[in-house]
């Protein structure tokens, strides 16, 4: 996608705001305006998920909670093993 | 969405790491992964640290064998239409290459999606579009899924997908070069989890770490792989909890298995690779491009092509020599001009560097 042309293995993540009718796609809002369809047959996914997009299927839902506790996560874990 | 940008954070984990003073080689398998460490300068910041990160065979078009791209030719010339993702059209045959088939007038477009060929298959029947897939365990199930929908018969599939775990058995077993840890690829694992990989820690006793594509994410894989060793243990980590969990995507698995079945199969660069590669079940042998048109792929059944003179692509992506080692990086070999895959796709090894070395 984008300037650098398609790359095979990269996924990008992206907000569900709407399920098309038939629930066989979505449509993905990728930030800064850009939303594009998606395929929802590999997923089970609600408006509002967020989804990881790739060759334009969604291939995995993102865990937010567990997103938004990565960064305190890793400083824990230094934290550990700096007591070690 | 969420930032996972931390310059203390990430100055703590090289801290950490220079602390334990090693001197260690990991090998990753993504072109996400070197496209990261490269842009952000992180395999240098690594290499300070006693860390040399590598790229080994993690880019599915540069895997790609010559042979492949000759099937892909033979049906382009025999006037099929031929759909494949974009970098793919630019790698060179021994003969040709799609972008040059193109330019002489065969019908080859650039998908972003295999839907794409699947809508092009339904709004012109008389086309037969063949969609050449390529790709790891995060595009075989798209591929799954679109001949799950009973698509029309001018649509078929050159099936080139490939496996990563046994191209990681594949690596070690060769034994050409040392590795101490794998930086595992996050995005094959949000299809297929954490166990495929278990076999290599148990048999090999090789840490390996499931990694996220952020920079903080690679240091944290470099450090954790660290922490693995420095403690005499081998086990598979999931760093990218947010995006894989442990067993994967079962849907997608599921639909894989429905589909494809293992098969043995090059990979440019290695030997054959035992069960490495899918090839489509008896059930779909319909959209199976191989059957379909045995005839004309006949000419090629016992050929074997040889990769460009001079090229040094498989030596790159067994991980034995870095690209700026080839005497023909930046010289004959250019993304304008590229002798070999690993500088066509902008997730080969050589792309990479070159790109970021011109900036």
């Amino acid at each position: 996608m984008g300037k650098r042309g398609y790359i095979v293995c990269l996924a990008i993540p992206g907000k569900i705001v709407e399920i098309d009718k038939k629930k066989q796609s979505v449509t993905v809002d990728y930030g800064s305006g850009t939303k594009r369809k998606a395929n929802i047959s590999l997923v089970e996914v609600k408006i509002g998920d967020y989804i990881l997009v790739h060759a334009g299927f969604a291939i995995q839902v993102l865990d937010e909670k567990e997103a938004q506790e990565t960064l305190a996560l890793f400083r824990e874990m230094l934290s550990l093993q700096e007591d070690v | 969405m969420f930032s996972l940008r931390d310059k203390h954070l990430a100055d703590d984990i090289v801290s950490q790491i220079k602390k334990a003073e090693v001197k260690l080689k990991f090998m990753h398998v993504c072109g996400t992964h070197q496209d990261t460490l490269i842009k952000h300068g992180l395999d240098v910041l690594l290499q300070k640290c006693g860390i040399e990160i590598g790229q080994g065979p993690g880019c599915p078009v540069c895997v790609t064998t010559p042979k492949e791209i000759e099937e892909i030719l033979v049906l382009a010339k025999e006037g099929k239409t031929i759909a494949t993702f974009g970098d793919m059209t630019r790698v060179p045959g021994v003969t040709s290459s799609l972008h040059q088939m193109k330019a002489e007038g065969c019908d080859i477009r650039t998908v972003y999606s295999i839907e794409d060929s699947l809508f092009l298959a339904e709004k012109q029947k008389e086309k037969e579009v063949v969609f050449m897939a390529v790709g790891f365990e995060t595009t075989a199930p798209t591929t799954a899924s679109v001949l799950l929908r009973d698509p029309p018969l001018n649509f078929s599939v050159l099936c080139c997908h490939r496996l990563i775990p046994p191209a990681l058995q594949a690596i070690l077993d060769m034994g050409e070069i040392k590795i101490d840890g794998f930086i595992e690829p996050g995005h094959v694992s949000t299809i297929i989890g954490v166990r495929p990989y278990e076999f290599i820690s148990n048999n090999y006793h090789i840490p390996q770490v499931i990694t996220g594509f952020e920079p903080i994410d690679l240091l944290m894989g470099a450090w954790m792989l660290v922490r693995q060793i420095q403690h005499a243990k081998a086990e598979v980590e999931n760093e990218y909890t947010r995006a894989v969990k442990t067993q994967g995507n079962k849907k997608a698995q599921q639909i894989m298995k429905q589909v494809f079945e293992p098969v043995d199969i090059k990979w440019r660069g290695f030997p054959t690779i035992p069960q490495s590669g899918l090839k489509l079940r008896k059930k779909y042998a319909k959209y199976d491009a191989r059957k379909k048109y045995e005839k004309e792929l006949d000419e090629l059944a016992e050929k074997e092509f040889a990769e460009p003179v001079g090229c040094l692509c498989g030596q790159v992506l067994r991980g034995l020599i870095s690209s700026k080692e080839c005497p023909l990086f930046g010289r004959q070999c250019t993304p304008d001009n590229p002798v070999g895959p690993c500088m066509v796709s902008s997730e080969g090894n050589c792309n990479i560097q070159y790109r970021y070395s011109k900036k």
